[in-house]
């Protein structure tokens, strides 16, 4: 009898903890829990199928046919690696975000160092003209630097030219909210400290406060790179014609008719590529971090930048 | 230190930051500040005799409303009305139900999640940097004919024949609104709700409100500023929105105001109306954005003090 007793106990328990662990009063808000998980695996699996597909042996985009690597270089016509138009989507989004990445970054520093520093009024209206593409909808930077390429600065080609202007133009302001926390976070004094010793002030900027702001300076050409190569509205508006179509612009005109799981293959290639980019910035933020022996995480300051 | 060398000093001092600052300000001048005036001069000039684009009118004394004239007459006659009043309903209900599903996401991660809470910020953050088409994407093949939707659906028996989800469904769009937007809620309410200092909470507790009470009259009230920064957040980009509808519809029983701009550009002759048609978006945007910015002046003013 005890022991059918205990073997009754060994069933119920699991039914029975869940029970007390949802009505526990003490506990935390178990509502809640599951919300949150439950968001998480919907904001997610969808993706999660969509990279999937792209590695279905079949044709279909709904039907699972076994796993190949078909869609991303085995199709000799085509896979991402073969297919002319898809390729030259690859080639052209990661042209565009390298170029990006390059001259919006100094840019960005550049502008952040002084608008740090500097103070008055020309600072403060600069930083509002700072923050104004990151509000601007898209599509109203999109006509507008579609326009005045076409109306008044006629020598910039529509095509890779313009769009490269166009995504340094909204990747600026990205570059400078990164770097900004450092920057207030290393203060003035080791520049001054560095000036008593005698340096003059370039050198101080140079030797001392460079090499501290180095890890943000990382941070922000992986930000620029993933930002740039995420632009769907910019890039759309400025290509001149197919030629300089980005892999966001290829999914959109793709993606309902696309006859083949290429067009997954293709999106998630996007998606390793600022996946990637922005696990190495977290990575590099939380190694100085830890360095500087701070506590808590880079994942937290990154939540916090508010991009 | 002789006195040339110090006055060299005052004055490296006094023009290296702006000269810094300047490279990036007259980019942001030239690329972002010129480009919208461009817009306006597009949509006040008068069109091309022959061609019948639009010719920019730089000089405002040149300036020829008769653009706007058409569009606010087509708005109050009927051919616009529509779109616009969709475009706002869209943005609505998609805003609060994002901020319906965000909320309590933030709440539990900026407040309950312990030692989960680097992992579920790493996973809020991730949909960030998945490209937006590619999301969208994922719904295509989701809600196709034969997708995992409509097969999960016809299992259960909730439905009988499998459902076009694509074509021209309001709630297709706004579900991919949602989808698309609620990331950028979720961030600022978390930032919010994360400043709270707990013992507020706690001396509400103590003073006798129950946990319920303790919400609704301190933690609530505590992180309206950041439910609004977080709506505005999310509304600015859905208001220029075209491509949500256009890929999870692509029926022009759904278009919102951005896709008539994309295709008035697109057409030959049609500049003049899509500017003139940005120039309204941006004047109805302009009201969020100048509270956006008020917003985050007063917030470094406090982060300062």
């Amino acid at each position: 009898l005890s022991a059918a007793g205990t073997e009754l106990g060994e069933k119920r328990r699991p039914a029975a903890r869940l029970k007390a662990w949802w009505s526990n009063p003490w506990g935390k808000p178990r509502f809640l829990i599951l919300f949150t998980w439950a968001y998480i695996l919907w904001s997610l699996v969808p993706v999660a199928i969509a990279v999937q597909f792209g590695f279905n042996a079949g044709r279909s985009r709904s039907t699972w046919q076994g796993f190949s690597l078909r869609w991303y270089f085995q199709d000799p016509n085509l896979s991402v690696l073969h297919d002319p138009s898809l390729r030259a989507a690859l080639v052209q989004s990661l042209q565009l975000a390298a170029l990006t990445m390059l001259v919006a970054t100094p840019l960005g520093v550049a502008l952040a160092i002084g608008l740090a520093r500097w103070s008055g009024w020309g600072s403060r209206s600069a930083n509002f003209l700072m923050l104004f593409p990151l509000i601007t909808p898209e599509i109203v930077m999109g006509v507008a630097l579609f326009l005045v390429f076409v109306h008044l600065f006629g020598f910039v080609q529509l095509g890779t030219m313009a769009q490269v202007l166009g995504h340094v133009t909204f990747t600026v302001s990205y570059v400078v909210i990164v770097m900004r926390g450092r920057l207030f976070s290393v203060g003035r004094e080791y520049e001054e400290a560095a000036m008593d010793l005698g340096a003059s002030r370039w050198q101080a900027i140079r030797t001392v406060l460079l090499p501290m702001l180095y890890p943000a300076i990382w941070a922000s050409l992986m930000v620029a790179f993933a930002i740039s190569i995420d632009d769907f509205v910019i890039s759309a508006f400025l290509m001149g014609d197919q030629s300089s179509a980005t892999i966001p612009v290829k999914l959109y005109s793709a993606a309902r008719l696309a006859p083949s799981p290429a067009i997954n293959a293709l999106a998630s290639i996007l998606l390793f590529a600022s996946m990637f980019a922005i696990a190495f910035a977290i990575l590099v933020m939380g190694r100085s971090r830890k360095k500087e022996g701070k506590g808590g995480s880079a994942v937290e300051d990154f939540a916090r930048l508010d991009l | 230190v002789s006195a040339p060398d110090e006055r060299r000093a005052v004055g490296e001092r006094r023009w290296l930051w702006p000269s810094l600052a300047a490279p990036g300000v007259i980019w942001l001048v030239l690329l972002f500040l010129v480009p919208l005036y461009a817009v306006l001069a597009v949509a006040m000039g008068a069109p091309d005799p022959i061609f019948g684009d639009a010719l920019p009118a730089w000089n405002p004394l040149a300036w020829d409303p008769s653009e706007f004239g058409t569009i606010f007459g087509e708005i109050f006659t009927g051919q616009l009305d529509i779109v616009f009043l969709r475009t706002l309903v869209y943005v609505a209900v998609a805003t609060f139900l994002s901020l319906l599903i965000g909320y309590p996401v933030a709440y539990y991660v900026a407040r309950h999640a312990g030692r989960y809470r680097v992992l579920l910020l790493m996973l809020i953050i991730a949909p960030f940097w998945i490209n937006y088409l590619m999301r969208m994407l994922a719904w295509v093949n989701l809600l196709s004919t034969d997708g995992y939707v409509n097969q999960v659906l016809m299992f259960v028996g909730i439905l009988d024949a499998p459902r076009e989800w694509l074509v021209g469904k309001h709630e297709t769009v706004i579900l991919g609104l949602v989808y698309g937007y609620v990331p950028f809620l979720i961030l600022p309410l978390f930032a919010a709700l994360d400043r709270i200092d707990q013992r507020v909470i706690e001396a509400a507790r103590d003073l006798g409100a129950s946990s319920a009470q303790a919400f609704w009259r301190v933690t609530l009230p505590l992180s309206s500023q950041g439910i609004l920064a977080g709506c505005v957040i999310v509304m600015l980009p859905m208001f220029g929105d075209y491509y949500t509808a256009t890929l999870l519809s692509g029926s022009p029983k759904t278009n919102m105001v951005g896709k008539l701009i994309e295709q008035s550009i697109n057409t030959g002759g049609g500049s003049g109306r899509g500017a003139a048609l940005t120039v309204v978006l941006m004047s109805f945007v302009a009201i969020l954005m100048t509270y956006y910015l008020y917003s985050v002046a007063r917030a470094s003013r406090e982060a300062r003090t």
